[in-house]
């Protein structure tokens, strides 16, 4: 599913002392598929963006257009609620919202709220477990006598169960060790890979956007100031350090090491992959030329 | 969610009445309460009306804020001086039908009705507008000491009430971000059948509850980590000043009190 954002503004309590312009003129697509990474420094609009690309907030003025429906200022909650299956939004610290008795039930509530009978969406709820890295047991435990880092699985889960074909992250790994971490986005990496979900990821972590995004959105002061691939946006460090922003660890040393001229590359290294790739490549090449110069010169 | 709310809201200006010592503060809109059910005529209302006027204006804070403040319970408001108003009977009457009865007395009654719950809707806006929950804290700590006596737990009452206060725009935003959560999982809040509608609530008690559960002991344990033993033998880091001015205005509202009580009709 696209989401279109049509020169969105919005407004937090327009007409009262404590109006709050936080979006301006906001234009952007989100194409179906891809992995989109939205960044901004604290207060920027990001949690309100996210808001609109599920429709809990309608824009002030302007429109989102969440696959071929259009969310405006004058749209009731009835016509969106069944967008919202289509859209799942994992929030921060989502183990916040878990309240049933068992797992299993919590996972169930949502497909339930969707019509599903309880029999088919506690089924649903064992199948998608495995998913999130739990297994069945867990079905009958109460999450509040799990631990964080479970909790959290079971919340996402009680998301993914939906099968929404977008999934919103807003900042998934916050809080978590960084095996928890690599864990929870190499998992959404994979349904991204294999089932082709289209990934909208909110974040502070430069390295996450870097080794998974392929789509790059800016924000400052509620207004888009950089919109195009990692690649590109990361290559204006000093801009993004402008926005309060920062590059990754990855290109922040690559552009160190080609202070010096014989370590220059031709495209920017994102990932730790492709600046090993890249510091292989600078290492090998010369002692090629080396022997291939020795062999002339033999010869 | 909680945002529409104006009572209960501090808004930092530069102002008179924003100096003003919060126990001043606190001991004048009482005293007006007080003043409030005396007044019972044109002249005397006029004074009470002129008196809230001058607070507003000394506050440096815009008279919407205060209009706000009355709008949630406009409705209440109306309803009573309405019902004040048709059943009131009296010498001078204009109409009467059955046990509906319009006279000159039960409209100027219904007025009363409405003039006094606006104004104290605006005295309190007022105190609550230009004094920091904190300071009024304090104030009520001070007033509520003598009760010491009595072996009455007057530190811990206004901790917890501290503490309340602190966190009611905390737990507010909690339960918005909860509502959404639940929303995002398909509940509805605002539409269907009641029962329905009861029955989702519990999505977003339980969460809220559970995190009230546990941030109570983590709040515990890092007071009791920076030393905190109760009230005995503590010092205070803000001390309230009572300066001459609030004096001044304590001693206005006695005068107020006085020249309304000798008006009334």
């Amino acid at each position: 599913m696209e989401i279109r954002f049509e020169d969105v503004n919005f407004t937090y309590q327009p007409g009262t002392p404590f109006e709050n312009k936080v979006l301006h003129d906001i234009n952007f697509t989100i194409k179906d598929g891809s992995y989109t990474a939205i960044v901004g420094h604290t207060g920027s609009g990001k949690s309100t963006i996210l808001q609109h690309l599920n429709a809990l907030k309608t824009p002030t003025s302007g429109s989102v257009w969440l696959g071929d429906l259009e969310v405006n200022a004058n749209k009731t909650e009835k016509s969106i609620k069944d967008i919202r299956k289509e859209i799942g939004v994992v929030f921060q610290f989502p183990e916040a919202q878990l309240f049933e008795e068992t797992v299993g039930k919590d996972i169930a509530f949502g497909p339930q709220n969707f019509g599903m009978s309880e029999q088919e969406a506690l089924k649903r709820a064992e199948e998608i477990l495995p998913v999130v890295g739990l297994d069945a047991s867990f079905m009958n435990r109460s999450p509040f006598e799990l631990s964080g880092g479970q909790m959290r699985r079971v919340a996402i889960a009680g998301v993914l169960v939906m099968e929404p074909s977008v999934l919103v992250l807003d900042e998934p790994t916050a809080g978590l060790d960084p095996k928890g971490q690599f864990e929870m986005m190499s998992l959404f990496n994979e349904l991204h890979q294999t089932q082709n979900l289209t990934i909208v990821l909110v974040t502070h972590q430069m390295e996450d956007v870097a080794n998974y995004a392929d789509h790059m959105i800016v924000l400052d002061e509620g207004k888009i100031v950089g919109d195009g691939s990692p690649r590109t946006v990361f290559q204006k460090e000093d801009w993004l350090r402008s926005v309060q922003l920062d590059v990754p660890n990855t290109v922040e040393f690559a552009k160190e090491l080609a202070k010096n001229p014989n370590w220059s590359y031709d495209e920017l290294p994102l990932t730790l992959d492709e600046l090993t790739q890249m510091i292989v490549k600078k290492i090998n090449l010369p002692k090629k030329e080396r022997t291939d110069k020795q062999v002339r010169s033999d010869g | 969610m909680g945002q529409k709310l104006i009572v209960g809201r501090y808004i930092p200006v530069d102002s008179f009445v924003h100096h003003l010592d919060s126990r001043a503060k606190l001991l004048a809109t009482i005293l007006y309460l007080v003043i409030l059910f005396f007044a019972n005529n044109w002249i005397t209302y006029l004074i009470l009306t002129l008196f809230v006027g001058l607070g507003i204006y000394l506050s440096g804070i815009s008279f919407t804020y205060f209009l706000r403040g009355v709008r949630p319970m406009i409705w209440l408001i109306t309803f009573t001086a309405l019902l004040q108003m048709l059943f009131t009977s009296g010498p001078t009457m204009y109409f009467q039908f059955g046990f509906i009865y319009i006279s000159k007395e039960g409209i100027q009654n219904g007025l009363f009705i409405f003039l006094r719950f606006v104004l104290i809707i605006f005295i309190s806006t007022l105190l609550t507008l230009t004094t920091e929950a904190l300071d009024l804290t304090d104030a009520i700590e001070f007033f509520l000491k003598p009760l010491k006596i009595f072996k009455f737990p007057v530190h811990e009452m206004t901790l917890m009430l501290a503490l309340a206060l602190r966190f009611v725009p905390t737990m507010m935003d909690e339960a918005e971000v909860i509502m959404n959560a639940q929303r995002a999982r398909g509940v509805s809040f605002s539409e269907g059948p009641i029962m329905q509608r009861l029955k989702n609530l519990i999505s977003l008690l339980i969460p809220l509850f559970i995190s009230s559960y546990d941030r109570a002991p983590q709040l515990a344990t890092a007071m009791e980590a920076r030393g905190y033993q109760g009230g005995e033998n503590r010092t205070k880091y803000r001390e309230l000043t009572w300066k001459k001015i609030d004096t001044v205005v304590l001693l206005s509202f006695l005068v107020l009190f006085s020249t309304v009580y000798l008006l009334r009709g």
